[in-house]
């Protein structure tokens, strides 16, 4: 039994050296030990959804991009995706390979950013500035194919906007080569420096239970062991052609987390060569109408930090009515108190960091105050759960249909 | 007390420490300052290092727009700040609200909350633009009756035109 007196409270953030982003961890520690983890969010939110309504398909395309820097694509593809249901739209073939070689090309700068940031918190700065070197090589290709380092706009309704051309498609298949080298030399690393392993081991564990039980996605899934990837489960753009396997650990811990995304990375290339080796003639983007009719979708895309989860819904107009988007990393944190659980205050930065969170993506945490300022309620997950249907019903929008239409697909 | 000044001056221009603060932001400005420190575009050869509290920081770059949560602490950490100390409003959010500008959470640009003294626009900002506007701000510390006038702002198509 720990005696109250000697918990002691430390926040961590919002701002905070071991936080890109703001957030603030709550901890409570006996000693060196976690006791409990309180998270405050919501620092980043700007009402993204909110603001979308108020703007036409294709400004919002522009807006879903900058929900998150880092996986651009893939929420503007997500939505994209959605819209292009809605419509009734089939993207041509060369479309879909195209966008599946920008959505590769982010996961690879994506892991590589992480690798460089967990080991930046592990205090291996040799690491941090090796793979953001190797990053650069990445930004490059996506500025050579879209004009823009981050951010790239690639997406128009209906299919891609920017066709690859010849030069170009030599251009990254070097690039693949040279990143390929760069790592097996960290796979090297990771399967050999000794320190790295100890301090990665036993850190942040978290059962294939709990992972299932707190409906963990992405990586950190894969991690534990759960065989999970949107990519191969409910295929989209190209990947229901193109051959991958999906990378899974059963370390449960952080290091298995890198092992994990490290793979990740040789998979990707395999998919870039073979996108760029089978790349069909045709054209780049079927031709969009002005207005999308009524009607409402959702769509999975798998994010580099795991699956990514769009509805929209239209309503005839050239603006949507309603849009959802929900991160993986919302439903990622969950499991970090979790992983926490008895582990040293030391391990909070990499275990956080494990998870790859991104808080623009994530924040849209409720938190209901009275007007007058007092009185701050938090919903419990299953209320707002339930507050959120009853309120969309009374305003005409139902998900059952959606839900239904997705559990047919996934059978 | 001249020397000591000038010692003062040139001591600040050659290793101005930075802290970067995510006000809201996209994460794209954020990742574009972390790669404006690292090997290929390497900030650290003007003696900028980033640092992790902001009573040791001389600049405080700030990205993204200001949400009605960050506010107060945008504010507290600016105050934290030992003088002199300046602003840099990295990238069109922090410049003027961007994109999110009109969105209800969003008070708008870094200028509706502290005083900024550089502006660099761009969606996100390119690391080039990010030097530009860092050793823009170093000139007009180490020549003040020179120098351009604070705020400066930086033209990032200018920036490019440059470095292409």
């Amino acid at each position: 039994m720990v005696n109250p007196e000697k918990i002691v409270k430390i926040p961590i953030g919002p701002q905070h050296p071991a936080l890109k982003e703001p957030a603030c961890f709550t901890v409570s520690l006996n000693g060196e030990k976690l006791v409990d983890l309180d998270l405050r969010l919501g620092y980043n939110h700007r009402g993204v959804e909110k603001a979308a309504e108020g703007r036409t398909y294709t400004q919002n395309m522009y807006l879903f991009e900058r929900v998150c820097g880092i996986c651009s694509h893939s929420h503007a593809t997500c939505f994209i995706q959605c819209v292009e249901e809605v419509a009734g739209l089939e993207v041509p073939p060369r479309g879909r390979f195209l966008r599946t070689l920008i959505g590769e090309l982010e996961r690879i700068h994506s892991h590589f950013l992480w690798l460089g940031v967990a080991a930046h918190e592990i205090g291996f700065d040799t690491l941090l500035m090796y793979s953001w070197r190797d990053r650069e090589v990445v930004m490059d290709l996506l500025a050579m194919l879209t004009g823009n380092r981050v951010n790239y706009a690639a997406n128009v309704i209906g299919g891609a906007k920017h066709d690859v051309t010849d030069e170009q498609k030599a251009a990254i298949l070097k690039a693949v080569d040279t990143l390929e080298e760069r790592t097996k030399y960290y796979i090297e690393v990771a399967s050999e420096e000794t320190t790295l392993i100890a301090r990665l081991s036993n850190v942040g564990r978290i059962s294939l239970e709990d992972v299932k039980r707190l409906g963990t996605v992405g990586p950190t899934a894969r991690a534990s062991g759960l065989s999970q990837d949107a990519r191969r489960d409910d295929p989209y753009a190209a990947y229901k052609e193109v051959p991958f396997s999906v990378i899974t650990d059963t370390h449960c811990d952080v290091y298995g987390r890198t092992l994990v995304r490290v793979g990740e990375l040789m998979e990707s290339y395999k998919i870039i060569r073979y996108v760029l080796q089978n790349l069909p003639d045709g054209p780049i983007a079927a031709k969009a109408p002005r207005k999308i009719p009524a009607g409402e979708a959702v769509s999975r895309y798998e994010a580099p930090r795991g699956e990514d989860v769009h509805y929209v819904r239209g309503n005839g107009t050239e603006k949507p009515e309603r849009v959802r988007v929900r991160a993986p990393t919302m439903v990622n944190l969950l499991s970090v108190p979790k992983m926490l659980e008895g582990n040293n205050l030391a391990d909070v930065p990499i275990t956080v960091a494990a998870i790859d969170p991104c808080f623009s993506c994530t924040d849209r945490a409720i938190r209901v105050a009275d007007a007058d300022g007092g009185n701050a309620q938090v919903f419990s997950w299953e209320e707002s759960r339930r507050f959120g249907i009853d309120w969309y019903r009374k305003n005409g929008v139902d998900f059952t249909d959606v839900n239904k239409r997705l559990a047919q697909r996934l059978k | 007390m001249g020397l000591i000044k000038s010692l003062v001056t040139w001591s600040r221009v050659k290793s101005p420490w930075v802290i970067h603060f995510n006000t809201g932001a996209c994460n794209a400005c954020d990742i574009e300052i972390v790669a404006s420190i690292t090997p290929k575009f390497d900030l650290e050869r003007f003696g900028v290092q980033l640092k992790g509290t902001p009573r040791h920081a001389d600049v405080l770059l700030c990205s993204g727009p200001v949400t009605r949560q960050i506010e107060s602490r945008l504010k507290r950490v600016y105050e934290q700040m030992s003088n002199p100390k300046f602003v840099v409003a990295i990238g069109t959010c922090a410049c003027s609200g961007g994109v999110f500008n009109g969105c209800y959470n969003v008070k708008g640009g870094i200028d509706t909350v502290i005083p900024v003294s550089a502006y660099i626009p761009g969606c996100p900002v390119r690391p080039e633009a990010i030097i530009d506007g860092v050793v823009k701000l170093l000139g007009s510390l180490k020549n003040p009756a020179a120098a351009p006038k604070l705020p400066i702002t930086i033209d990032p198509a200018g920036v490019l035109e440059k470095g292409a």
